[in-house]
Formats: structure tokens, C-alpha cells, sequence
């Protein structure tokens, strides 16, 4: 079926035009050698040069990435339990209310999810800084990636493990022989799909954060409340730069993986005819 | 006893970070506004029934009453509830043409144009609000576009308007709507297009009485991953909405930084989860059907 028509060629322009046009601008004027962001005057780099001077800017990265790498591990950790627990553990008490506990936190408002943290860890005492940061970013990122890893769980072949099982494997060996290869696409995008949560979020963290840490969202959104900044734009066009670099990689491997796949079948099938 | 390990480390992780950290708001939301401004201590005596009981009794309604009272709150949940439908339904009148160009485009290039709508998502939100700003502002690109052309005599007032809100959602929320709508479209049978079209539809009634039905559990599936986050939105009525758009989120972020009122912002997360759960069983019922749908 063939109906690729001029509707659906406009309809395709427009709405990726539409997604990338404000991008493009943006990176564009990041060039701009104006302090007047809206006003074009002439080619500069002097704003990314000032980025790398700011200091605060740079303390702000720091305090993000160590962030989002700590609170993404142990979410992906905890996630792949969760998995694991809610497609393995059969009836045990209380698996409705993990359930939800798991399901909630996708849905939920970032206001009162941060709001809620910040109630906790003022109640029980915490300082908050980068501690609390990670402890908040864990919880909700944990429950994405388990949605991530139930969704390839799913699909697994019970009878490998099984069979590692019968073959003398412990259950930890098997699950760290059989199933976590298996399984790892699934915890890879998960643990990315954390990392990106965290490197993004403003709300959660600037309820939890406290005066003692600022992660790099909370850095541009002072300087972003107070309008458009020069400074700003060339942040925006390293991390668009980044993040477009990381996504070409990632699918680009995944594509290699899939046609190595893909010729080893072949392969296996030509030797099994032979 | 590791299946017991294996259950309880991620349970007791969400018991103490997700459920308790909601009852205490709950709690607090209970409280005397006077009592729990900081310094205050949620510390919850269970010792024994006595002071339960005194614990219970000190628990009142009145931050909820004051709620109902002022019409602020009403207002800014009227205004959210509106804010997200309107927005919702432009993200699926932009969003599903551009996922049904994308289920008839060739197959080879889907992947390509699937990868499009995902890499957005993938940059940081803040930043793509962020550049709505310099385009729709008085002296923006817009405005400058347009003036250039001599199609308005005067810049436009949009930042700082409801218009600027649905455009911010419209823009940042469309991939939630393109996705789902896609994967509808994708596994529709074309064959079931030209039978329609053989019994003697015309085109346009086929894309309503087939396409259309046949694509309903992805509209429904992307009209709610676009209607429930944008309820509690708060970066987006912040930065481009300015002080005249009300929104629930910005409303409980400003009662609780800038008025330092806990108990009135706890109250207003707890009515704002009331609103909510409508929406989110609705939308587990649709999901729900569409996975026994495909068995």
C-alpha cells in the first residue's frame, strides 16, 4: 500500500520543521556576537568562551553529572529488582501496593513528588545537598527503568534460565550467566533513560537540593527567569551538540549489532543445511 | 531467603522514599498553618492510643476549606484543567498527520523519521521551553519575521500569554503524541482500506470510519501521556505563561517558596492527585484493553 501523497509530505515538513526550527534558531544566534540576543550582529564565539569562564556554570555541571551517573546506577540496580520482582516473585504480601508504588511515581507531578521528598528529608533531618539530590532522583528514576526492563522480561525464554538452573548453575550465577545478557539492551536503555532524567530535571531538584548544591537546570533557570541570555544559548547548543552526538552513536551501534546478528544467523543456518 | 532480599530492597526503597514521603504530606496538609511553618517535626507518635488519638484530633480540615475559599486555587485549577485539554487537543490535530505521514512514508525511511521525533526528547526540557522565549518575545523572531513581511503593523504580544503556554505544550509534549498515534497507524491493515474503498467509501469517509476507529486505543493512549503531565506543568506557565496564567503546579511551587505556606501547598498536592487520578485510571483501563486486544 502506497498513498504517500503531498498531504503526507507537508504534513511530515511542517511538523519537523516545527520540532527543529526553534533548535536551530537557538544554536544559531548562539553565534551571535550581540549581547542583544534577538538582534544579528555578525559571527562570534565569544559567548562559549565566557561559558567556560563561569565558574558557577562549571561547579553546576560538576555537581549534575556526578549526580545523574550516581543516581542512574543505583536506579538501574534497583529498577532491574523491581523488574525482576514484579514478573518473578509470583503472590507475596503486598505486591498491589509495590506495584503502584512502582506505576505512581511515572504519573505523578514533579511539584508534589519534590515537594514530598523535601517534607521527608526535612522531617528525619537530612542536609540537603547532593545526597538528597541522588536519593530523590533514584526513586523516580528507578521506576522507569524497571517499566524498561519488564517490558524485555517479558519476552525472555524462562525455560535458559531453567536450564542453567538444572545445569548446576546457582541462582545468581544464572541470572548473571543467562538472563542479564540477555536482558542487558534493555538495562542499558534504562540506565540511559535515567542518566537523561536526571541531567534534566529542575522540580525534583530544586526542592530537594537546599543552598548547598545547584545542579545546571537550576543554574539556567535563575539565569533563563530573567530572559533571553547569549550565555545561555551557547550552554544549549553544546548540550543539543551532545546530546544529537550520543543518539547517532547509540543507534548507529545498535545497528551494527543488529546486522552482525543478523549475518551470524545466516551463518548458523548455512553450516546447519551444510 | 534471596527471593526475600530480592523483594524487600526495592520494596523498603519505595515504602520509604514514595509512600511515606506521601503520607506526610498528606499529614501536613492536615495540619495547623501555624503549627507546621518550619521548624516543625512530623514525627508521629505511635506509642500508644492516647496520643494517636491526640494525634488524630489535632488533624483538621482547614487548609481544604481555606482552598474552597479563596477562589485563587479554584481558579488555577479551572484554568489548568482547560490549559491542559485545549493543549492536549492541538498536540493530537499537529500530531496525528505527522504520525500518519510517517506510518504511509516508504519503510526504509521510518526508522530515520522515528528517530526524529525521539532525538527532542532525548535534549533537555528546560532548554526547549527556553527557546520558545526568544521567538515569541515583543522584539522576537517571530515578531520580526512578520513585521519584515508587512503582515503586522505592531509586534505581537504572545511570551507572557495563555497562547505562548499551549504553543510551549503543544511543542514539548508532541512526540508523547506522535509515538503512540504511530504505533496505532503502523500495524493498520491497508487491506482494510481498499475493501472500504471497493464497497464504495470515498476516501475521506474511509480515513473516518476505518482509519480513524482502528487508531483509537494510540489517540486515546496519547491524548492522556499529553493531558496528565501538563496538568501539574509548572516550567512551562513559569516561562512563558508570565503572572496573568494560573497553573496548579506554579501555584503549589510559589505557596510553598515564596509564601512558605506547607500545609496550604500539601493541600493543594493533595487535591491536585484527587483531579488526577480520574485521568490515570482511564487511561490504565485503555491501556489495559489494547494489551488483551493483542493477546
Amino acid at each position: 500500500m502506497r498513498r504517500f501523497s503531498w498531504f503526507n509530505a507537508t504534513s511530515l515538513t511542517f511538523g519537523f520543521a516545527f520540532l527543529y526550527l526553534p533548535m536551530i534558531i537557538l544554536v544559531i544566534y548562539s553565534f551571535n556576537a550581540s549581547k542583544l540576543v534577538t538582534v544579528w550582529a555578525g559571527f562570534s564565539t565569544k559567548w562559549y568562551g565566557e561559558l567556560f569562564q563561569n565558574e558557577a556554570f562549571l561547579d553546576a555541571v560538576w555537581v549534575t553529572l556526578k549526580v545523574a551517573i550516581i543516581s542512574s546506577t543505583l536506579a538501574t540496580v534497583l529498577g532491574t529488582m523491581a523488574a525482576l520482582v514484579l514478573l518473578r516473585s509470583g503472590r507475596f504480601f503486598g505486591r498491589t501496593l509495590f506495584s503502584g508504588m512502582i506505576y505512581a511515581p511515572l504519573v505523578m507531578p514533579e511539584v508534589i513528588t519534590g515537594l514530598s521528598l523535601l517534607l521527608l528529608f526535612i522531617g528525619i533531618g537530612l542536609d540537603r545537598g547532593v545526597l538528597t539530590i541522588v536519593l530523590a532522583h533514584t526513586t523516580f528514576a528507578m521506576c522507569y527503568v524497571s517499566v524498561v526492563v519488564s517490558s524485555r522480561l517479558t519476552t525472555f525464554d524462562q525455560s535458559l534460565e531453567e536450564a542453567a538452573l538444572d545445569l548446576g548453575c546457582s541462582p545468581f550465577q544464572a541470572f548473571y550467566l543467562v538472563t542479564l545478557p540477555i536482558i542487558a539492551p534493555a538495562v542499558i536503555s534504562g540506565w540511559l533513560l535515567a542518566f537523561t532524567l536526571s541531567l534534566d530535571d529542575l522540580v525534583i531538584a530544586s526542592f530537594t537540593a537546599g543552598p548547598s548544591a545547584t545542579t545546571l537546570p537550576m543554574k539556567i533557570w535563575s539565569s533563563v527567569r530573567l530572559g533571553v541570555s547569549p550565555e545561555i544559548n551557547a550552554l544549549s547548543t553544546l548540550m543539543i551538540g551532545v546530546v544529537t552526538l550520543g543518539v547517532i552513536c547509540a543507534s548507529l551501534i545498535s545497528k551494527r549489532s543488529a546486522m552482525k546478528r543478523d549475518q551470524d544467523e545466516r551463518t548458523a543456518e548455512r553450516a546447519e543445511a551444510a | 531467603m534471596r527471593r526475600i532480599s530480592l523483594i524487600l530492597v526495592p520494596y523498603l526503597w519505595l515504602l520509604a522514599l514514595f509512600l511515606v514521603p506521601f503520607l506526610i504530606v498528606l499529614k501536613i496538609s492536615l495540619s495547623d498553618t501555624a503549627l507546621a511553618i518550619p521548624p516543625y517535626t512530623p514525627t508521629l507518635d505511635l506509642s500508644g492510643w492516647e496520643t494517636f488519638r491526640a494525634f488524630v484530633g489535632a488533624l483538621d480540615m482547614e487548609n481544604f476549606v481555606w482552598l474552597t475559599e479563596d477562589d485563587l486555587y479554584w481558579k488555577a485549577y479551572l484554568s489548568s484543567l482547560k490549559i491542559a485539554l485545549i493543549s492536549t487537543f492541538f498536540t493530537l490535530l499537529i500530531g496525528f498527520p505527522i504520525a500518519y505521514g510517517m506510518a504511509q512514508a516508504r519503510e526504509d525511511w521510518r526508522p530515520t523519521l522515528l528517530m526524529l521525533v525521539i532525538l527532542p526528547f532525548w535534549t533537555s526540557f528546560l532548554i526547549r521551553v527556553y527557546s520558545w522565549m526568544g521567538i515569541l518575545s515583543q522584539e522576537g523572531y517571530l515578531n520580526q519575521l512578520l513585521l519584515s513581511f508587512g503582515l503586522i503593523d505592531e509586534p505581537l504580544i504572545i511570551l507572557n500569554t495563555p497562547v505562548a503556554v499551549y504553543i510551549g505544550i503543544v511543542y514539548t509534549y508532541l512526540p508523547f503524541m506522535v509515538l503512540p498515534v504511530y504505533s496505532a497507524l503502523e500495524k493498520l491493515d491497508g487491506s482494510l482500506l481498499e475493501a472500504a474503498e471497493d464497497l464504495g467509501c470515498s476516501r475521506t469517509s474511509a480515513f473516518w470510519l476505518v482509519t480513524v476507529p482502528l487508531s483509537k486505543s494510540g489517540i486515546i493512549a496519547g491524548s492522556f501521556l499529553v493531558f496528565i503531565p501538563t496538568l501539574g506543568e509548572f516550567v512551562i506557565p513559569s516561562l512563558l505563561g508570565g503572572s496573568r496564567t494560573l497553573m496548579i503546579g506554579k501555584v503549589l511551587w510559589e505557596e510553598f517558596f515564596n509564601n512558605r505556606d506547607w500545609p496550604v501547598a500539601s493541600a493543594v498536592a493533595i487535591i491536585l492527585l484527587l483531579i488526577l487520578v480520574i485521568p490515570i485510571i482511564l487511561f490504565q483501563r485503555n491501556e489495559q484493553k489494547q494489551r488483551e486486544a493483542e493477546g
